[in-house]
């Protein structure tokens, strides 16, 4: 056993035919931040409920705090906020984080000083009904807060945020990892995640297909720098036999080239002298990366 | 585990009052109640009963319609509902156990009838009582109808959490807890007339029939409570059911717990099978 936090260890699930997870093997330590990425159906609500107990592996392992998962001790390091969450509408936010710390044997005033750190002070005593869509997240992350877990389980905390209220929550789990508690949280998107994660996990129909830091992942899958080299209409064709690139739209030619090549394109763009009017360089996008990573079988399937 | 108890119970309080459970539940006993008391039920002739006991009597009836109906409405979300909305998932996350969720609800929502019943026919006793004259005399009648009829609600509570920890989905469990109440309320009786209509002198009506009634929650309840009507005052109109069952009449209280007890452990068994 190692000393992490969560630790994985080929573990598979089957609903029926159906092979949720295929020998996922992934470990969280203390304090870090991992991102879980996966299409919808990936298997990455599977993987969170494997975590918590509510279902069994069908093979494998899973550790939780060196205990298994479900266990009272694996309980009380994890906090959990499933996707979707709905809160009784009935009840105040207070009396919401509340009942959640009396469940966890925690404090009333810890549950008051979750309120104040998502920034809910001032809105805890109006019913949940009334708040927005980011209140509510932010609901669920006071939640999770409460009682000092050692661990955060947060199941596509952001989709369907707008992107301020994106951007406010990932720097509300900044601090909280800050603080020194492991987050591993899901996402569909990577372009989405704006935490600073450690690291970058990918699943791929239930198996693991990347599992490193986001600085690593891009090196990694090595995508092209795109060039857009701008021209006057009746010079596309002379640029673009001279540069070897594709014409797009009739003014400019786009060029694909590997990242360390990129200088000595640079140096033949600006050989042409006056033909080339403006010129744009775009690196792979986290999209670029997420999909090169999350497709790779289909791409593969057509060459 | 007393505290996780409790909180959840007062949850369910808050809730039942919030959204105006406990309100409408007793104003729609009350109306019905006062009904029943001022213009359906006018005793004629030579009657020596209470006015009050005369009430009990066909609210006992009421009750058997009404109560479990309002049980399984509060109970048939319980479980599947907060499946669907995720907070389950929330407190199986936290180190509860199962039991003490299935417990704090049963609290929670047994209060909320509780409130519902004391009040509906509380104050329907208070108006019979004004009104009608005959003093306290059937105040014992009323008590033990109103503390009954919360039993009455316990089974179908309890009931009703089965129903929804068997389901995933809270518009099954809503068909499941309609269901219930059909059957129980209305198709078994219609099953056990028809059974007697066919066989109304024989061995059937004499020795089975009463053990079924005894069987089913809602029919123990009114068992119980016309046998304990009739030997109190001897004077209900329903001759001697006492003398005509088998079984002491209290064979119909004990049922009544027996549904409690047994439906709860169901529902705290079926619920520790369930994946969230
Ligand atoms: N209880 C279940 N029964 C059958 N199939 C399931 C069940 N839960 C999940 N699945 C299947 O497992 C796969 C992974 O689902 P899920 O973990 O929810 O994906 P994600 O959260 O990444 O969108 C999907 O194909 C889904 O249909
Ligand atoms: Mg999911």
């Amino acid at each position: 056993m190692s000393d992490a936090l969560l630790d994985i260890r080929e573990a598979s699930k089957r609903f029926g035919k159906v092979r949720a997870l295929d020998r996922v093997s992934l470990s969280v330590a203390p304090g870090e931040r991992v991102a879980l990425l996966g299409h919808n159906g990936a298997g990455k609500t599977t993987l969170f409920r494997l975590i918590l107990g509510f279902i069994r592996p069908t093979s494998g392992q899973i550790a939780v705090a060196g205990s298994p998962p479900g266990s009272n001790a694996a309980r009380l390091a994890v906090a959990y906020l499933p996707e979707n969450v709905a809160f009784q509408k009935a009840l105040t936010g207070r009396e919401t984080v509340r009942l959640y710390a009396r469940l966890k044997g925690a404090a009333r005033t810890d549950a008051d000083r979750a309120l104040e750190r998502v920034g809910l002070a001032d809105a805890a005593d109006r019913r949940t009904g009334t708040y927005s869509k980011g209140m509510r997240q932010r609901l669920g992350l006071a939640q999770a807060l409460v009682g000092s877990p050692r661990l955060m389980l947060l199941d596509e905390p952001t989709t369907g945020l707008d992107p301020l209220s994106r951007r406010n929550f990932y720097g509300l789990i900044d601090e909280i990892a800050a603080s020194g508690t492991a987050v591993f949280l899901s996402s569909h998107s990577l372009s989405e995640l704006e935490a600073k994660t450690d690291r970058v996990a990918i699943l791929r129909n239930g198996a693991l297909v990347a599992d490193a830091a986001l600085s690593k992942l891009q090196a990694e899958a090595a995508l092209p720098v795109r060039i857009c080299v701008k021209t006057e209409p009746n010079k596309v064709n002379e640029v673009s036999e001279r540069l070897g690139g594709a014409r797009v739209n009739g003014q400019s030619v786009e060029l694909l080239c590997p990242a360390p090549e990129k200088m000595a394109r640079l140096a033949a763009i600006s050989a042409l002298g006056p033909l080339v009017t403006d010129f744009d360089v775009s690196q792979p996008s986290l999209d670029d990366i997420y999909r090169h990573f999350s497709t790779q079988d289909k791409a593969e399937d057509r060459s | 585990m007393i505290g996780a108890v409790l909180a959840i119970a007062g949850a369910e309080l808050r809730i039942g009052i919030r959204n105006r459970w406990v309100l409408l539940s007793a104003l729609i006993l009350l109306a019905f109640a006062l009904v029943l008391a001022f213009v359906g039920a006018a005793p004629t002739g030579a009657v020596k009963a209470s006015p009050l006991t005369i009430t009990v009597a066909s609210l006992a009836t009421l009750s058997v319609y009404l109560v479990p109906l309002i049980a399984l409405l509060l109970s048939f979300d319980a479980i599947a509902g907060e499946v669907d909305r995720g907070t389950l998932q929330l407190a199986l996350a936290s180190p509860v156990s199962r039991s003490a969720i299935i417990v704090g609800k049963f609290l929670g929502h047994l209060i909320v009838v509780s409130i519902a019943i004391a009040l509906g026919y509380g104050v329907a006793g208070a108006l019979v009582v004004t009104l009608a004259g005959g003093g306290s005399a059937g105040l014992v009648d009323l008590g033990r109808l109103i503390a009954t009829s919360i039993g009455l609600g316990a089974a179908f509570l309890a009931i009703g959490y089965v129903a929804s920890a068997s389901v995933r989905q809270t518009g099954t469990a809503a068909a499941l807890a309609v269901g219930i109440w059909l059957a129980a309320v209305v198709l078994y009786d219609l099953g056990l007339l028809g059974a007697l209509v066919a066989d109304s002198e024989g061995t059937f009506a004499k020795s089975v029939f009463p053990w079924l009634l005894a069987a089913n929650p809602a029919d123990a309840f009114r068992l119980y409570n016309m046998a304990a009507l009739d030997t109190g005052t001897a004077a209900t109109g329903l001759s001697g059911l006492g003398e005509a069952l088998p079984f002491p009449p209290i064979v119909g209280l004990a049922s009544l717990c027996g549904w409690i007890v047994l439906a709860l452990g169901a529902a705290a068994l079926v619920f520790r099978r369930l994946e969230p």
